[in-house]
């Protein structure tokens, strides 16, 4: 099995090593199944959660992963510290480094952090990127990969991937690191991949994008019956640099209400990687319908974040290797 | 001031001959050289090919106010070691160039320097906020005697501002030199938009803000009768507009930079700071076009836009970083690599780019003149054969975005004024003293 | 590299059988009796053992009573030596929780890996008792750790490479010494 240096793009993973992941994460599954929920692996490892952006529920996830696995967790967050004050991004990594962290787990606003972290020469560790701006968000595009594999094999999940699999993202294809990191590695799985969005919220130039491109919901659950549609969340901030009128009339559009809801098949899964917001994007009907992954995403994404920490954190590895 | 007898130069690519220089002046050209500098200090020049000295119409010096980048001393010392006797300095300075006495003050720094002739450039608009016209009359009058007048680094966006500083500086034979970038369509943005920002997730510069303000500015400029200066023209899209505009007569001028005639936005994938510039890297697609442009005549010039910045400001993410990139050093280089090396042109109009065409924009009569006796003794020696490691080492900064490169064609000795700034590769301890008395 | 083959296929077997009785034996009868095979050969082991106790007793059931172990992450060379595949454990049907549960590996050697199959075990649940059984037991223990039922007591040198083939992967089967 190849191990990886860092985790910074859903890219980062062959067909054979996004499908070994999976695996390894559906044992971890099973670990977060039993009374005892620990596993030994990662004694006397430091894992840092560096965030420079709010995200309570990704940072518990890591957190709660790298405990499972018996690292030791250290939580830096930008708010409160001296990042605020404007120490550096550089400053702020060697500061860790010196501190001996064998892995950072970072989110960021900017794009590129995460890659610029890695290649710096500023910290040894292994590099995970848990969302770096409008870039991408490698974890989150393996737990929804994972989520999709288990809701249609089920037990007998292990080895396989997601070929022939139709997957609509719907939302603000432009602004999400999810749909970029989910649009890699679905194509890594042979899924067949659906973008449907408001033609503001689509990159100016996707001519290179391995997708279909719909602005029609209504249309795209018609033809295509995807096996899965994942919602992106939306941002009002958006409305306000006119990439839609209002919420009212984005909801209407491309909201997933119970009029789309029925149409989507039974067996078929409705996602959102959350936070969401009710009534805007997803209506709390399908949040809350049977076709709704949202609770097992969140419990997924433990899983996938001990796999991707084993990977990354245990075993020989080439620090020259960047 | 010394006299100097430099054999065997080949002038602007012709067969070689003699020059023989005398306190600031080319004295003699040809055989009358090696007769009339029998007691003057002899230069061997095989090999070297002669041109004007480089006048540099957009350049930032970053003092007053931001000497940690570079200072008038240091970057004119870079602007020595490229070849370069002439440097327009731009006016985003803190204090900004918008009075006589900030033009004044970066005039005699240029002087008291003695590396090249600094000629600041002043704002159009106080304090560059785009809502007033600066004193353009008092810095044309000043000893600065400016001439070249640019917002750089912002763009005049204002129709009825721009309109009115084009019709204003017709009184003193003035331009206004354009940084086209409308700002409303490029808020936030962080590189090109194309194919490789949507990949990288960076949010878009696209063309069409760059090429809308152009389009409006030749109109402009041919409705009031005035000239207009195109600062670092970067897509095909801005060289077609500047096409049609010359063909109707409109009285526009065009620069680009070295590193838009060799960069693309491919080079963002690394995220790696040091190509972030403003105008942004664009495609290959806009590097052709530009190449051509130069050829043809479109673009009249090269301007480095050289933009030292301090190590912390790029040594960190991309969307932190400051834009900008290094030139000076490197520009007679690239300009080698483009026009010459390639066999797409020749020296005459390597000259006319880097030296007499910029020159005739920024009216600096003393610049740009053709290497015949009587001529002022500006002359940058460059040697066809060298190829070298794209460093550079003058500048009070490092973000070179050629570290890695090699090219060829590079500066050997510059002259100014008769004064060696630049001998046998290596920058001169001091600059020329222009108190001395010629003669001496 | 001299290879010498120190147990046959019918000796495998032999060993195997008196290993299942020796089980049955200590445990007076299949009461409670679990077997968890180490993977990869403890696992099909484990599976001949089972066979051959159910040819005995009927009450034995290998389709409840037999499960895999899988130890890799509590191995404690995880940070030195290459990351390896990991595999799926399974619980036997009956649990282990106050079971007799066997462990079954092929090469008994430093006792590393009984040791994180031991911590393993632990994190399952609570068996009544844990017992070793082996195919061989080449000695070099950095462990106190014993086997229980040993098939075969082969001295080696640490030079020496022991090869476990089984039929089920290796298309033969035999035990092969090589230095």
């Amino acid at each position: 099995m190849s191990q990886l240096n860092h985790l910074l793009s859903a890219a980062d993973l062959s067909r054979d090593a996004a499908i070994n992941l999976l695996d390894i994460a559906e044992t971890m599954a099973s670990v977060n199944d039993r009374e005892i929920k620990k596993l030994p692996t990662l004694r006397g490892k430091t894992v840092v959660n560096l965030f420079f952006e709010d995200s309570t529920r990704t940072r518990i996830s890591f957190e709660l992963a790298a405990k499972r696995l018996s690292a030791d967790v250290i939580n830096f967050s930008a708010k409160g510290s001296s990042v605020s004050k404007g120490e550096s991004l550089k400053d702020t990594a060697q500061t860790l480094e010196a501190m001996g962290a064998d892995g950072v787990v970072i989110r960021h606003s900017a794009s590129g952090a995460a890659y610029t972290l890695a290649h710096s020469g500023w910290i040894n560790g292994s590099i995970v990127n848990a969302g770096d701006g409008t870039h991408e968000h490698p974890t989150q595009a393996l737990l929804d990969a994972f989520t999709i594999r288990r809701r249609l094999h089920g037990a007998a999940s292990t080895g396989k991937a997601l070929d022939g699999v139709k997957v609509a993202i719907v939302g603000d294809v432009l602004h999400s690191r999810v749909a970029r990191s989910n649009l890699l590695l679905l194509n890594t799985l042979g899924a067949e991949v659906h973008l449907v969005a408001p033609p503001t919220l689509l990159p100016a130039d996707a001519s290179g994008w391995n997708a279909q491109i719909h602005y029609d919901l209504d249309g795209m659950l018609h033809t295509v019956k995807p096996d899965a549609v994942m919602m992106l969340r939306v941002q009002l901030e958006r409305m306000n640099a006119a990439y839609f009128p209002s919420e009212r009339e984005y909801a209407r559009v491309w909201g997933f209400n119970a009029d789309r809801l029925a149409l989507l098949g039974e067996k078929a899964l409705l996602m959102h990687p959350g936070p969401m917001n009710r009534g805007l994007e997803i209506s709390a009907a399908a949040a809350d319908s049977p076709n709704s992954t949202v609770l097992e995403q969140v419990a997924n994404g433990v899983s996938v974040r001990m796999a991707v920490l084993f990977n990354l954190l245990s075993g020989e590895r080439s620090i020259d290797n960047v | 001031m010394s006299n100097y007898l430099l054999k065997n130069v080949s002038l602007v690519g012709q067969a070689p001959t003699d020059v023989l220089i005398s306190g600031e002046h080319i004295f003699a050209v040809g055989s009358d050289a090696a007769k009339q500098g029998a007691s003057a200090e002899v230069i061997d020049c095989t090999g070297l090919v002669a041109v004007p000295g480089l006048v540099d119409l957009h350049t930032h010096l970053r003092e007053p106010g931001f000497e940690a980048s570079e200072t008038v001393l240091t970057g004119t010392r870079s602007a020595a070691a490229g070849g370069f006797t002439a440097v327009h300095a731009m006016a985003n300075t803190s204090p900004v160039a918008d009075t006589a006495g900030v033009v004044e003050q970066v005039w005699s720094l240029g002087l008291a320097a003695g590396f090249a002739d600094v000629a600041p450039v002043g704002a159009v608009t106080v304090g560059l906020e785009g809502k007033q016209l600066a004193e353009l009359a008092a810095m044309a009058d000043s000893r600065a005697q400016v001439r070249v007048f640019s917002d750089d680094g912002k763009c005049v966006s204002d129709p009825l501002l721009m309109r009115r500083a084009l019709e204003y500086v017709k009184a003193f034979d003035g331009v206004v030199a354009q940084h086209a970038q409308e700002p409303r369509l490029t808020e936030g943005a962080q590189m090109n938009e194309g194919v490789v920002s949507a990949e990288l997730g960076l949010a878009g510069w696209p063309a069409v803000a760059e090429e809308s303000i152009i389009a409006r500015d030749v109109l402009l400029a041919g409705h009031v009768g005035s000239r207009l200066h195109v600062c670092h023209l970067s897509t095909a899209g801005s060289v077609e507009i500047v096409r049609w505009a010359k063909a109707r007569g409109i009285n526009v001028t065009a620069e680009v930079t070295p590193h838009h005639l060799l960069l693309t936005d491919e080079l963002a994938r690394s995220y790696d700071a040091v190509y972030k510039v403003n105008p942004p890297l664009r495609t290959q697609a806009d590097v052709f076009a530009l190449r051509e442009a130069l050829i043809d005549g479109t673009i009249d010039i090269i301007a480095t836009d050289h933009a030292p910045h301090p190590d912390e400001s790029k040594d960190c993410e991309w969307s932190a970083a400051a834009f900008g990139m290094l030139g000076l050093e490197i520009a007679a280089s690239v300009a080698f690599d483009v026009l010459i090396d390639s066999g797409a042109s020749h020296w005459q109009r390597y000259a006319e780019v880097l030296s007499h065409n910029p020159a005739q924009i920024g009216r600096l009569s003393q610049q740009g003149q053709p290497l015949v006796a009587g001529s002022i003794a500006n002359i940058a020696l460059i040697d066809p054969t060298k190829r070298r490691d794209a460093v550079s080492t003058e500048s009070k900064s490092s973000n070179n975005p050629y570290l890695g490169l090699t090219l060829g064609g590079e500066v050997v000795h510059t002259i100014y004024r008769g004064y060696f700034t630049k001998r046998d590769g290596s920058v001169a301890a001091v600059g020329r003293d222009h108190t001395a008395k010629a003669g001496n | 590299m001299v290879a010498r083959t120190v147990l046959t296929g019918d000796d495998i077997d032999r060993a195997v059988t008196r290993i299942a009785h020796e089980i049955i034996e200590s445990n007076h009868g299949v009461d409670n009796l679990v077997l968890l095979g180490i993977p990869t050969r403890g696992v099909l082991i484990a599976n001949r053992i089972a066979k051959i106790i159910e040819r005995n007793d009927a009450k034995f059931a290998p389709a409840d009573a037999v499960g895999r172990l899988d130890i890799t992450m509590y191995r404690d060379d995880l940070a030195t030596n290459p990351t390896r595949e990991v595999t799926e454990t399974v619980e036997p049907a009956l649990g282990i929780d106050n079971r007799v549960v066997v462990l079954v590996d092929d090469v008994l050697y430093s006792g590393r890996t009984i040791r994180a199959a031991l911590d393993a075990l632990s994190d399952l649940g609570r068996p009544k008792v844990v017992r070793l059984a082996v195919l061989v037991d080449r000695g070099h223990r950095e462990l106190p750790i014993r086997a229980d039922f040993v098939g075969k007591n082969l001295p080696t040198s640490r030079e020496e490479r022991i090869q476990v083939k089984l039929l089920e992967i290796d298309n033969e089967n035999g035990v092969v010494i090589a230095s």
